[in-house]
C-alpha cells in the first residue's frame, strides 16, 4: 500500500467537479483509492461521500492506494491533486 | 387565446414561453411493487434518459456560457452516477418493495440532507444539486418532463406566489417576465420585477395555475396586467407592435442620461435608486442614478443560511460603495420580520408580524446582529460616502438608544484602532404614522429621514400590503399620508436635516410635483424609474 498527505489549495476545498474529475482518474487504474480527512474516509470514486468529507482549503488529507498498479496510480493522483486541488 | 386579468407591476411586453415555477419537493406517491426486476430496470431507463437529457445541456451550455458556467451539468452527470446514490434507490426498491419514484425521493431527502447539515455553505448548497438531479430522475419516470427546468430559453415564470427567498433563488438570467395567481403589488416578486425591469403581473387568479402548462406560449403585457395564453395572429402583431414603441420609448429616455434633475424654473432634486442586492449596481449606474437611497441589506441575511459573517457584509458594503464612487449609499440596517422571514432566526410565529418583532425592534432586542451588521458597514465606510438608516422607528427612546449603540461600536472601533470614515451620515426610516407625527423630536437626533411609503400607507389605512383583497380599499395619494410626510418635511428641515422617499410613491409622477413643492430633498426609486422621474422633474414649472 502507498499511503501521502496533502495539503488542499483550492479555496473551495475539494468541491463537485474535481471531485468527480478525481473519481474518473481513479477509475482508470486497478487500484482502490481512499481520501481520509481525520477519522472519516472515503472512497476517491465515491463523489457523494468524498464531498461529504467537507473537506476545505487548508486540510490535510490522506491519500490510500491499494493494488497491482499502486505505484503508477499514487504518482497520477499526487499530480492530479497538484493541478486540480 | 386564452385572456387573464391581473395587475401590472412593471409596464413591459414579454413574449415567450411559459414555465411553470415548481416547488422543490414535488409530492410522490408511495405504491407497492411486486415485479422489483422491472423496477430497477425502471431507474436504469430514467437515469439513461436523464443523462442524455444533461448532456444536451451541458452541450448546449458550454457554446453558449462557456466551459466554468456548463460545469455544473457535468457535476450532475457524475452525481447520478455515483455508486452510494444509485446504491441507495436499489436498496429501498428491493428491500421495501416500492416504486422507483419512491426509493429515489426518499435517497434524495437522505443525501440533501447530509449536504444541508454540513458547515460550510458550499456544500450545504449540494443540497440543491442533489434535489435538482433527483427531481430530473423522478421526472424522467413519470414521464412528465418537459426538459424546461434547466432551459436555457428566457420564459416567463408562472407561480402561484414566490416568497422572497424563492424569487432571490431564481436564476434572473432567464426570466422574461413572472406571472403569480396571487400576491400583491409590494410583493417581493413585484419589487424585484421593477428592479430587473421586466413586466410581472400579479393576483390573476387561481383559473389560470390551473390551466397553464410549461411550454405554453404567452404574451405579457406589464401596462394592462393581461396575459394571453395561445395568442391570436391579431394579438400577437398587435402586442409585438407595442413591445416594439415601448423599447423605443425606453430608448429616448435613455437620452435623459447625464441630464439635470432641476425643473423649468431651476429647483434641483436628488434622484437616487433602491437596490436589494450588489448585483442591481449595474442597473443603478446604468439608469444614471445619482446615488443610493436605500441598499436593502436584508437580502444578505435572505440568501444564507446562517447569519452572514461581519466580513461577509463588510465585503458586500464595501462593494457597493466602491462601485458607487462617492456617490451617497444609503444602507438600511437589518429589516426582516413580517413579509421577510429567515428560518435561522428562529422568530416565533406571530398573529400580527407586520406589528411584530421585525426590523429595528430585532436589532434592539438581539444586539450581536445588530453590532456585527454596524461593524461591517463603519469599516466598509471609509470607501465612499456612507448614510446608515434604521427602519421601523416609533420613538425618541429607540432613536437615543440606536445612537448610543452606534457611539459604543465606534468607540470598540477606535479603541482596535480599525479606521472608519467621520463623515457617516445617520438618519431613520419615516414608516410609521408615529414617527411623523413626532418628527419634531427626531430630525434633532439625525441627518436625515426617509420616508418610506409602503409602510407608511399600511400603518396609517390600516391596510395589510400582503392582503390582495385589500387593493380596492387603497388610496396611496390619500391626504392622511401626504401630510404626514408634508410634516416630516416641514420638521427635518427646521433641524437641519434633509428629508427623502424611498418608497414606491417616490417613483410617482403624478406625486413628483406635490412632493418637490413639500421640499423634499431627495427621491430614491427602482433604478428603471430614475429617467423617468427626471423627466418628470425636467418638465415642471414650481413658479406657476
Amino acid at each position: 500500500m502507498k499511503s501521502f498527505d496533502y495539503v488542499i489549495k483550492d479555496e473551495v476545498g475539494i468541491h463537485a467537479r474535481p471531485a468527480g474529475l478525481l473519481g474518473k482518474k481513479c477509475k482508470e487504474f486497478a487500484s482502490t483509492v481512499t481520501i481520509a480527512k481525520g477519522d472519516k474516509e472515503a472512497g476517491a470514486t465515491k463523489l457523494m461521500a468524498l464531498m461529504g468529507l467537507g473537506v476545505k482549503c487548508g486540510d490535510t488529507v490522506t491519500v490510500k492506494v491499494e493494488g497491482d498498479d499502486e505505484e503508477a496510480c499514487a504518482e497520477a493522483i499526487k499530480a492530479f491533486l497538484e493541478e486540480n486541488l | 387565446m386564452i385572456t387573464y386579468n391581473g395587475k401590472g407591476v412593471y409596464g413591459a411586453i414579454a413574449i415567450g414561453h411559459v414555465s411553470v415555477y415548481k416547488r422543490q419537493d414535488a409530492a410522490v406517491t408511495r405504491i407497492e411493487i411486486t415485479d422489483k426486476e422491472a423496477e430497477l430496470k425502471r431507474v436504469e431507463d430514467a437515469k439513461a434518459k436523464a443523462t442524455e437529457q444533461l448532456q444536451a445541456i451541458y452541450d448546449k451550455a458550454l457554446k453558449e456560457v462557456g466551459e466554468e458556467n456548463a460545469a455544473i451539468f457535468e457535476v450532475h452527470m457524475m452525481m447520478l452516477e455515483d455508486d452510494d446514490y444509485n446504491d441507495s434507490i436499489k436498496n429501498i426498491i428491493e428491500a421495501e418493495s416500492v416504486n422507483a419514484e419512491y426509493a429515489v425521493s426518499i435517497t434524495s431527502d437522505n443525501f440533501s440532507e447530509m449536504f444541508a447539515a454540513m458547515d460550510d455553505s458550499y456544500f450545504q448548497a449540494r443540497a440543491a444539486d442533489i434535489k435538482d438531479i433527483s427531481n430530473r430522475l423522478i421526472a424522467c419516470l413519470s414521464n412528465n418532463d418537459s426538459g424546461s427546468t434547466s432551459s436555457d430559453e428566457k420564459v416567463i415564470i408562472c407561480a402561484d406566489d414566490l416568497a422572497p427567498s424563492e424569487t432571490v433563488s431564481l436564476d434572473k438570467e432567464k426570466v422574461l417576465a413572472f406571472v403569480t395567481a396571487f400576491g400583491s403589488s409590494n410583493s417581493h416578486t413585484a419589487i424585484l420585477a421593477r428592479n430587473m425591469n421586466i413586466p410581472a403581473i400579479i393576483g390573476v387568479g387561481e383559473e389560470f395555475l390551473k390551466s397553464i402548462k410549461d411550454g405554453d406560449f404567452a404574451i405579457v403585457d406589464g401596462f394592462t396586467g393581461e396575459v394571453f395564453v395561445d395568442p391570436d395572429e391579431d394579438t400577437l402583431a398587435k402586442l409585438t407592435k407595442k413591445q416594439q414603441d415601448d423599447i423605443a420609448k425606453k430608448k429616448l429616455l435613455q437620452d435623459l442620461k447625464g441630464k439635470e434633475n432641476i425643473t423649468l424654473d431651476g429647483k434641483k432634486i436628488d434622484i437616487f435608486a433602491n437596490i436589494g442586492s450588489v448585483d442591481n449596481i449595474g442597473a443603478v449606474l446604468l439608469n444614471d442614478a445619482g446615488g443610493i437611497g436605500l441598499f436593502r441589506s436584508e437580502f444578505l441575511y435572505l440568501e444564507n443560511d446562517d447569519y452572514p459573517t461581519e466580513e461577509q457584509q463588510f465585503e458586500a458594503y464595501k462593494k457597493v460603495l466602491e462601485s458607487m464612487a462617492g456617490k451617497k449609499v444609503i444602507i438600511r440596517t437589518l429589516d426582516i420580520g413580517a413579509d421577510k422571514q429567515v428560518g435561522y432566526f428562529n422568530l416565533d410565529k406571530e398573529e400580527n408580524p407586520a406589528m411584530g418583532i421585525r426590523a429595528i425592534r430585532i436589532c434592539l432586542t438581539r444586539q450581536d446582529i445588530f453590532r456585527t451588521q454596524l461593524r461591517a458597514l463603519y469599516r466598509a465606510s471609509v470607501y465612499g460616502h456612507l448614510g446608515i438608516m434604521f427602519p421601523m422607528i416609533t420613538s425618541v427612546s429607540e432613536v437615543k438608544k440606536i445612537m448610543e449603540i452606534c457611539d459604543s461600536v465606534r468607540a470598540d472601533m477606535r479603541v482596535q484602532d480599525i479606521p472608519f470614515a467621520e463623515n457617516v451620515e445617520h438618519g431613520i426610516m419615516i414608516e410609521t404614522p408615529a414617527a411623523a407625527i413626532i418628527s419634531d423630536q427626531l430630525a434633532p437626533l439625525v441627518n436625515f429621514f426617509s420616508v418610506g411609503t409602503n409602510d407608511l400607507t399600511q400603518y396609517t389605512l390600516a391596510c395589510d400590503r400582503q392582503n390582495p383583497k385589500i387593493e380596492p380599499f387603497v388610496d396611496t395619494h390619500h391626504e392622511a399620508i401626504l401630510r404626514l410626510i408634508k410634516m416630516a418635511a416641514e420638521n427635518a428641515h427646521k433641524h437641519g436635516a434633509w428629508i427623502g422617499i424611498c418608497g414606491e410613491l417616490g417613483a410617482d409622477t403624478t406625486l413628483t410635483e406635490t412632493f418637490l413643492r413639500m421640499g423634499i430633498d431627495e427621491l430614491s426609486v427602482s433604478p428603471s424609474f430614475v429617467l423617468k422621474v427626471r423627466d418628470q422633474v425636467r418638465k415642471l414649472d414650481l413658479s406657476k
